[in-house]
């Protein structure tokens, strides 16, 4: 048993719009079959660059489904600028706190964000830049030193709490470790 | 709302008849079955009841019956001390599916040096025995298998292995902690060396597990300390638990019938009524080689602990072989060893029944799960409508 918050229970027991949405303005998918999860984000925007609805398709567990639900609700009427800087941990504030072991679940919602809004500005999206580390997930030793310096993370462990990385066959997990242990002491 | 519990891979109902069986030895009859009075000479002499009927629902001798506190001690005392025996051997045979207490002990002692052999199995979770003879060799101390999965109820035919590991002159354990009381068990039968069973799966309480040491197979114990069961496992015995045993054992091979007739009728009733009243729904593990109270069954596009937190909400009880419930965030290693695609595979939920459950709470479930599917997939990019 996971220890979810009453609000992550409600959102995930009582989804707020869920469902695909008709010509959207812009989308961001993250995630796949393969790695258990995913999250296919829909925007309609104004002409003042203003979010106006949003609605989520998501496949996972109950907290990846509260993440999706409560991101929608979060950036309804939020400008682009201010949902761009919109970030995990504040979904994750959002429902009351995530247990350590779903973190990554905000994190897949702060992602489909930024896809959606970069695609709707053109801006090409960039290939995930750097050397996968973790096969399972296709996770690269640049995503992982980001996720260190900007969450703080201290180990192995944070890193697939947050990144999933390591969190497959494992046979990455000293990998990760050296890699943590060397952006602990650059950050 | 009523618990309908179909969890019992995972833990089972300690039987009203066995509880009242182990009360009087938590209160007034507290003796140590060790001490010269007859005030503990008497828990000894129920303790010697117990034993013999453990020993009867697997066909060993008293002798052979070592109590320990769990499955999971049985299992590493049972390799542990084949590999004692053995100190010039360094190989161990098991297989890809096995359950963590024999899969991350042989991972461990892979680290020490030892060489490991899992021997895979295919799609519909049958051991490939072909690379299973193949790799026994002098350098093998054990062959240890289960004798039937936890998540698919897969049966391996482990006496037929135990018969070319005796010839072979290599120790084999089994661990059939799924298999005790929902198929027959019989030692007699097969040159089986060591076998773990655990008490919570048969309806006697926690902390409680069997090993079961043929008569003649050097053992070497885990728990080194006192003399107690003839110097094989050290500590005061659980007197309470180990009369408990004693009694879900005589149980369970009274109830052998029943889980071959009515728990199957049930499961096989239950498994019908899913596959018919819910697309794209796949079932894990040879048909018709499973344990009667077992069905593992997946679910495409959508996940398991979701579905999971869903039938919580109505009170259905199962497990799921997806990784959100554990921690990890793959699928099942058992699942993912059967090549089960990741679509279903992470949509798998496992019920398991016991004599308890009724026919009206498979009716039950039957009615309730397609809705909770149907929820999940029309909110799933995966789910392409049929």
């Amino acid at each position: 048993m996971w220890e979810y918050s009453d609000k992550v229970k409600d959102h995930f027991l009582n989804p707020r719009n869920s469902g695909v949405m008709e010509s959207p303005d812009a989308v961001g998918e993250t995630g796949s079959l393969s790695c258990g999860d995913a999250l296919k984000l829909f925007l309609k925007v104004n002409d003042n660059g203003r979010i106006t609805d949003a609605t989520f398709m998501t496949f996972g567990c109950a907290s990846a489904v509260a993440s999706s639900s409560a991101l929608t609700e979060m950036v309804k009427g939020l400008t682009l600028d201010d949902a761009a800087k919109l970030t995990n941990d504040d979904i994750a504030d959002y429902l009351g706190g995530l247990p350590k072991e779903k973190m990554h679940c905000s994190v897949m919602g702060q992602d489909a964000l930024r896809k959606a809004i970069n695609g709707y500005r053109g801006i090409q999206i960039q290939e995930k830049p750097g050397d996968v580390v973790c096969e399972c997930f296709g996770v690269t030793d640049l995503e992982i030193i980001e996720a260190v310096k900007d969450k703080s993370l201290e180990s192995a462990e944070d890193v697939t709490c947050y990144l999933k990385a390591g969190g497959g066959c494992g046979n990455c997990l000293e990998k990760i470790e050296e890699i943590v242990e060397s952006a602990k002491v650059e950050a | 709302m009523k618990t309908i519990y179909t969890d019992n891979n995972a833990t089972t109902m300690v039987a009203p008849e066995v509880l009242e069986e182990m009360l009087p030895y938590f209160s007034e009859l507290y003796g140590n079955p060790s001490s010269m009075h007859s005030f503990g000479g008497n828990v000894g002499l129920k303790l010697k009841e117990a034993r013999q009927k453990v020993a009867d629902l697997i066909h060993a001798d008293p002798g052979e019956i070592v109590f320990t506190s769990c499955g999971s001690e049985s299992d590493n005392a049972a390799i542990l001390s084949a590999l004692a025996a053995n100190p010039d051997k360094k190989h161990i045979i098991t297989s890809v599916v096995e359950h963590p207490a024999v899969k991350n002990l042989c991972q461990s002692l892979e680290k020490e040096g030892y060489r490991i052999t899992f021997v895979p199995v295919d799609n519909m979770g049958r051991l490939d025995t072909d690379i299973l003879y193949a790799a026994m060799d002098n350098d093998t101390a054990l062959v240890t298998l289960m004798w039937a999965n936890n998540e698919t109820g897969v049966i391996f035919p482990v006496e037929e292995i135990a018969e070319k590991a005796a010839e072979k002159g290599i120790l084999f354990h089994t661990d059939a902690v799924q298999a005790a009381g929902k198929i027959p068990i019989d030692v007699s039968q097969a040159p089986i060396d060591m076998l773990s069973l655990s008490g919570h799966k048969i309806h006697a309480p926690k902390g409680m597990g069997v090993l079961y040491v043929k008569k003649g197979v050097k053992f070497h114990p885990f728990l080194k300390g006192g003399h107690q069961e003839g110097g094989r496992r050290a500590g005061t015995e659980n007197t309470a638990s180990i009369i408990g045993m004693g009694k879900a054992c005589e149980l369970a091979g009274s109830h052998l019938k029943e889980m071959d007739t009515r728990v199957r009728a049930m499961r096989d009733h239950l498994e019908a009524g899913l596959l018919e009243n819910i697309p794209a729904a796949t079932v894990n593990g040879e048909k018709d080689n499973r344990l009667p109270n077992t069905l593992s069954i997946g679910f495409d596009a959508v996940e398991g602990e979701s579905i999971l937190l869903l039938m919580d909400q109505t009170g259905i009880c199962a497990s799921s072989g997806s990784a959100c419930t554990s921690g990890s965030l793959d699928p099942s290693h058992v699942l993912m060893a059967m090549k089960v695609p990741f679509e279903s595979a992470h949509g798998t939920i496992r019920f398991s029944l016991s004599t308890y459950n009724t026919m009206e709470e498979m009716d039950h479930i039957i009615e309730v799960m397609p809705g909770i599917i149907q929820r999940l997939r029309d909110m799933s990019p995966f789910w392409k409508k049929h």
